[in-house]
């Protein structure tokens, strides 16, 4: 398991933490995501054999958010 | 893809245009009414502001999310199926400015914590075996790695000095902006200022690991740690937008008026109800932040401002620990005394023994000569001065020589006991010479600070502690605490906490985080004071990162006042879709002006959250009263 904490473009509706959430909670392989709305903040455990890091920054884009930087630690 | 992506990172622009489009389309209805030119910029302002607002609708909704934008999209469009082109033009960029200017204003709530971000070291200067250097990354660092730091310069981990000395402002960590003097074998904090002197620190703890980064994940967890408040609201809006949704649904289908249907969807927009609470509690929690207080999340400011009653762990959180010489009284003329006094305690180790020797070194700075004594256990010491013993203990020492004390002396030596003070006794040449009494000194800022609680509506101070009661007793007196319970073990002081409890009481417990877990835990709300140990970061709801009352008054009073600002953002709220409905019910809202109101109200409790941000606490002007001397024993 990895964990990946990417920093977005300030977050400035809560539902947008509802929606970045559901979205990463649905790939296969994804567990624990948490949207730190105020700090602007994604953080994500997930497993390297399913799914990349790239393509969990890639779904986050593509609900219109911008992925700032993205940090990856092994567990 | 890549169009969304261009629309979404060409908001503002679109706002911009939009803006000015409709300006186009007014200039041409009052002035120049060329035909056409209205409604030609008046579509096109609506379908580049709408574009962004609906993608997002749909982006949400494929997450199974009812948006506010799902809301506003199906307005516009509804505007646009009947030809209002104007109200959709209005709307639409209504709702994009005032994200904008919700962007900006939230910003300034989150400021705290981005200016600590901020501050996090991004650099070292490696020292290699061979004693050159290099700069790298803080993430590449590792534990027991040697890094330098040049005065200017920050320290990049936390970790501790084996070279040099210096002056270090820790600021960032305890909120306390001084130079401390730091050298071998001290430790410091990743995040500090090398104000002076050159440093070679050697890594404890890097990266993630360092308290500062616990500080910074710590406050960003807690400012989306939701208040009870927070969450019922939450699970409101959540049933709250597809029920408006539903509600216009049933007012198109009853009235055949699409255009009240879409009012009402605009209208029922939970904009300030949303953000009202949680921009309340981030401006507080960063505000605390910025002053080394650290609230572990919306919850925790709901339960501290509700504290009626606070404990303090141990009279050593209200002193300073250091002992030093209260009172003396003297039976003798013979001044010369006091050297030999100071020679025998410069023997002793014994914390009274080294507090008298700080005080006659002070008076009488003569070259100490080195004398040979006795100690007696649990009496005291006896050494030769002039050829005859000087006896320097308690009085059971003196009794044993045969010296006995007058009515006078006995009642002197009672007063001083009283008032918590550990007494030492002189004897010489067969009668006693002085008593000196030795007191812990209460901190000077803990008057100021408590009285400064009560005001802040803190109905009980109560004081457990271990040690004995006359010591605790005078403490308290001298300080206004309410409630003294001595002589206690750590698990008596849970039995206190929960007694406390159970009559009702909201509990505070300030402890050092050693020692005192439990009590923590249990308290309503558990206070570390002096934080920057691991255990007291983890186990308590409020860490005080700097020892200091004033601190913890700072803590109580910001609480109180975001809890106080969290419900007037509510009520702001609230209050304004009553107006809207009232002003819909008898005509005078439409779907523009309704927009305009929701973005103010929006804006409204912004702006009311950032008084938050600058928030201190009113201390009584903090008389420098003459140093207090109390007792510990």
């Amino acid at each position: 398991m990895s964990k990946v904490t990417m920093k977005l473009d300030d977050l400035t509706c809560p539902s947008c933490m509802t929606k970045i959430e559901g979205a990463l909670s649905k790939k296969d392989g994804v567990e624990n995501v948490k949207v730190l709305f105020n700090a602007s903040k994604i953080k994500a455990e997930f497993n390297t054999d399913k799914v990349s890091a790239e393509s969990l920054e890639a779904a986050v884009t593509d609900l219109g958010y911008t992925v700032k930087s993205a940090k990856v630690k092994d567990l | 893809m890549t169009i969304q992506r261009y629309i979404y990172s060409h908001t503002n622009p679109i706002t911009f245009w939009s803006a000015g489009l409709i300006i186009l389309g007014f200039l041409n209805t009052w002035f120049t009414k060329v035909p056409y030119i209205t409604d030609t910029a008046w579509i096109i302002a609506s379908v580049i502001a709408a574009a962004p607002i609906v993608l997002r609708a749909i982006g949400a909704l494929k997450a199974r999310v009812f948006s506010i934008e799902l809301l506003v999209g199906i307005a516009v469009i509804g505007a646009f199926a009947i030809g209002e082109f104007e109200e959709s033009a209005i709307v639409t960029f209504l709702f994009l400015f005032g994200s904008y200017l919700e962007q900006k204003t939230l910003a300034k709530t989150r400021g705290a914590i981005q200016s600590l971000t901020e501050m996090a070291p991004t650099t070292a200067l490696l020292v290699n075996d061979d004693d050159t250097t290099e700069e790298v990354d803080v993430d590449d660092l590792e534990e027991g790695n040697l890094v330098l730091v040049k005065a200017g310069g920050q320290i990049p981990v936390d970790g501790t000095i084996t070279d040099g000395t210096g002056y270090v402002n820790e600021a960032s960590i305890t909120g306390e902006s001084r130079p401390i003097n730091k050298q071998h074998g001290d430790h410091v904090y990743s995040g500090a200022m090398v104000e002076s002197g050159t440093l070679k620190i050697t890594a404890t703890q890097v990266g993630d690991e360092t308290t500062f980064s616990k500080i910074i994940e710590l406050v960003e967890e807690a400012q989306d740690t939701k208040s009870p408040a927070e969450k019922f609201i939450d699970k409101f809006a959540q049933y709250y937008t597809p029920a408006v949704l539903v509600i216009a649904i049933l007012v198109f289908i009853f009235s055949r008026d699409l255009r009240l249907a879409i009012t009402v969807l605009v209208l029922g927009c939970p904009g300030a109800l949303v953000i009202g609470a949680p921009v309340s509690n981030v401006a507080g929690i960063g505000n605390g932040a910025k002053h080394g207080i650290l609230i572990k999340g919306g919850d925790v400011v709901e339960s501290l401002a509700k504290v009626d009653t606070i404990v303090f762990d141990k009279t050593g959180t209200l002193t300073t620990g250091k002992m030093t010489v209260a009172s003396t009284k003297q039976y003798t003329t013979d001044h010369s005394l006091l050297t030999g006094v100071a020679q025998i305690e410069q023997t002793s180790d014994h914390p009274l023994a080294q507090a008298i020797v700080a005080h006659l070194t002070a008076q009488s700075p003569d070259t100490p000569v080195t004398m040979s004594t006795e100690t007696i256990k649990g009496r005291g010491m006896i050494g030769q001065w002039h050829d005859a013993p000087l006896y320097v203990g308690n009085a059971a020492l003196l009794k044993d020589h045969q010296i006995s004390l007058t009515e006078d002396q006995l009642s002197d030596l009672h007063a001083m006991q009283d008032t918590g003070q550990s007494t030492v006794l002189v004897g010489y040449a067969g009668q006693l010479a002085m008593i000196l009494g030795v007191a812990d000194t209460v901190r000077p800022e803990v008057p100021g600070a408590l009285a400064a609680m009560k005001r802040q509506g803190i109905k009980h101070l109560v004081m457990l502690t271990g040690d004995n009661q006359a010591t605790a007793q005078a403490v308290a007196e001298s300080l206004g605490i309410d409630e003294v319970h001595a002589d206690l073990l750590p698990a008596d002081k849970v039995t206190f906490v929960k007694k406390f409890q159970d009559m009702g009481r909201n509990v505070a417990f300030v402890g050092d985080g050693i020692n005192d877990s439990p009590s923590l835990a249990t308290a309503n709300v558990g206070i570390a004071m002096g934080g920057g140990t691991d255990v007291a970061i983890e186990t308590a709801d409020v860490v005080l990162m700097q020892s200091s009352f004033t601190a913890l008054s700072h803590a109580v009073g910001l609480t109180k006042k975001t809890s106080a600002n969290t419900k007037e953002n509510i009520a702001i709220a609230i209050l304004t879709v009553a107006f809207l409905l009232i002003g819909l019910v008898y005509g005078y809202i439409y779907m523009a002006s309704g927009m305009f109101v929701h973005e103010a109200s929006i804006l409204v409790v912004i702006f009311n959250a950032m008084r938050l941000i600058g928030y201190k606490p009113r201390t009584a002007a903090a008389t420098p009263a003459q140093p207090q001397q109390l007792a510990t024993n």
